[in-house]
């Protein structure tokens, strides 16, 4: 009698066991499996602290950037052709015109074909920041976000932030020199910098997920009552670190953009959080 | 066989949703394809499309907000007091915060009593802090968050019409902002 009582508590804490057990290995699976399906593409980088062209107040504090995954190429046009095949609804004459503006994908040759005149390993440009924001949510990703991406771009192949050096810098504004005509190159063919990302400058701009988080005033003299109602809170934020002139060209740039904007020389790259446990 | 006739009916299912969903029959430029999802001052969740068939106006605005979000409320509201009876009665306004962690439906219900607001017509709500940037970046609303918690965000009221299209915009805060409130007047 005794043991016919035991024996159902017993079953039950083994069941309990079991399946706590399997609780754990799932888990454990699905963060590895997270993890390592990003780690093919994507680099880590940080965590660490930076002083940005764009502060978060009024003073130019440190910025704290925790670690994040970032991809080390911008996505290709293979890439997205891939993801719009998957994904009709991101296809050029599928897309709504609230989401793309008119010249989406217009570099293709049809809403499903490249055609002979773009290379699948050129990155993807006429995209918009819905389409952008689409594609990696559709890995499991997101975009990076401003303070993400100028951490990231802040070293060069071997500092982790190469920003006081003039030379770095004249190499950058020598990039962006480079006429606007010519072919776009194929993503990864520069050297990596010190995370192992590739192109982050001298390629194409590109989207960041709080590209309308970057509130640059019209007007730097305008001061007091006219910001302070537009603006609700502080004023529009001024940009620090002059020196900076090519990633505040890509601040100016980003500020003036919709999100339904695409150009031909606007693509994007993933991010994603570190899932505690995995590094 | 048995998952094949699951297939077929899950298919089945799945063709009749498309066909009698009605938002397969949206205009193309509706505000209203954005899947987004918004939780209002009574902690009921819903689609963009909560007042389809009304006239609404949408912002974004957070209740903590020391100057120019009151401003914006009684701005809509002033609006709203020169609208003849009839137009005031279809006019329907969403407000969207753009800080979720703080603003609470019991804390936009709040905001709700104290500005004295007709919660027949109006929806305080929140989303998850990437629909909010997808709203936003719909609205062309610009926002950040401040060290100290505060935030700044542009102060655009949109139109939209009975299918979420939008009708007019404006930027004019305080004070009635005249074409946008004729065209708020002559929506049908």
């Amino acid at each position: 009698m005794r043991r016919q009582k035991g024996h159902p508590v017993r079953l039950t804490s083994l069941k309990h066991k079991v399946s706590t057990v399997c609780m754990i290995v799932l888990v454990c699976c699905t963060v590895f499996a997270a993890a390592s399906e990003f780690q093919d593409r994507m680099a880590t980088v940080g965590p660490g602290e930076f002083h940005s062209v764009i502060p978060e107040g009024e003073k130019n504090e440190v910025i704290d950037v925790p670690g994040f995954l970032l991809d080390r190429r911008p996505v290709t046009n293979r890439e997205f052709l891939d993801f719009s095949d998957d994904n009709p609804q991101w296809q050029r004459s599928n897309a709504f015109r609230l989401f793309v503006d008119a010249s989406y994908l217009s570099h293709w040759l049809t809403a499903t074909e490249l055609g002979p005149n773009v290379a699948e390993d050129q990155p993807v440009i006429h995209v918009s920041w819905f389409a952008a924001t689409a594609y990696c949510e559709a890995l499991g990703a997101r975009l990076p976000r401003w303070y993400e991406w100028e951490y990231a771009a802040a070293a060069d192949a071997t500092r982790a932030d190469a920003r006081d050096d003039p030379l770095w810098r004249q190499q950058i504004l020598n990039w962006y020199a480079t006429p606007g005509s010519k072919p776009l190159s194929f993503v990864g063919q520069r050297t990596a910098n010190f995370y192992g990302v590739h192109d982050l400058h001298g390629l194409v701009w590109e989207w960041v997920d709080d590209y309308n988080a970057l509130l640059v005033s019209d007007d730097n003299r305008e001061q007091g009552g006219a910001d302070k109602i537009k603006f609700c809170g502080a004023g529009a934020i001024s940009m620090e670190r002059k020196e900076d002139y090519a990633v505040l060209m890509r601040v100016a740039m980003l500020s003036s953009l919709e999100a339904a904007y695409t150009t031909r020389n606007l693509g994007f790259r993933c991010a994603a959080d570190i899932l505690e446990g995995t590094q | 066989m048995k998952t094949h006739c699951m297939y077929v009916a899950l298919f089945g299912l799945a063709i009749s949703i498309g066909a009698s969903g009605y938002a397969s029959e949206l205009p193309e430029t509706s505000i209203y394809h954005l899947d987004v999802k918004l939780t209002d001052q009574y902690g009921t969740a819903q689609s963009l499309d909560t007042f389809r068939g009304h006239p609404v106006v949408i912002s974004m605005f957070y209740a903590t907000c020391p100057n120019v979000c009151p401003v914006l409320i009684s701005t809509i509201q002033m609006m709203e007091r020169k609208l003849p009876a009839d137009k005031l009665a279809q006019l329907r306004v969403i407000l969207v915060s753009v800080d979720p962690e703080i603003d609470t439906p019991e804390i936009l219900n709040r905001v709700a009593i104290r500005h004295r607001i007709d919660l027949d017509r109006w929806k305080l709500t929140r989303a998850s802090p990437r629909d909010v940037r997808k709203i936003a970046a719909l609205l062309s609303v610009k926002y950040r968050q401040l060290p100290d918690g505060e935030f700044n965000h542009t102060s655009v009221l949109t139109l939209v019409d009975n299918e979420g299209v939008v009708r007019a915009k404006s930027t004019k805060i305080p004070g009635i902002d005249e074409s946008f409130f004729q065209a708020v007047n002559g929506i049908e």
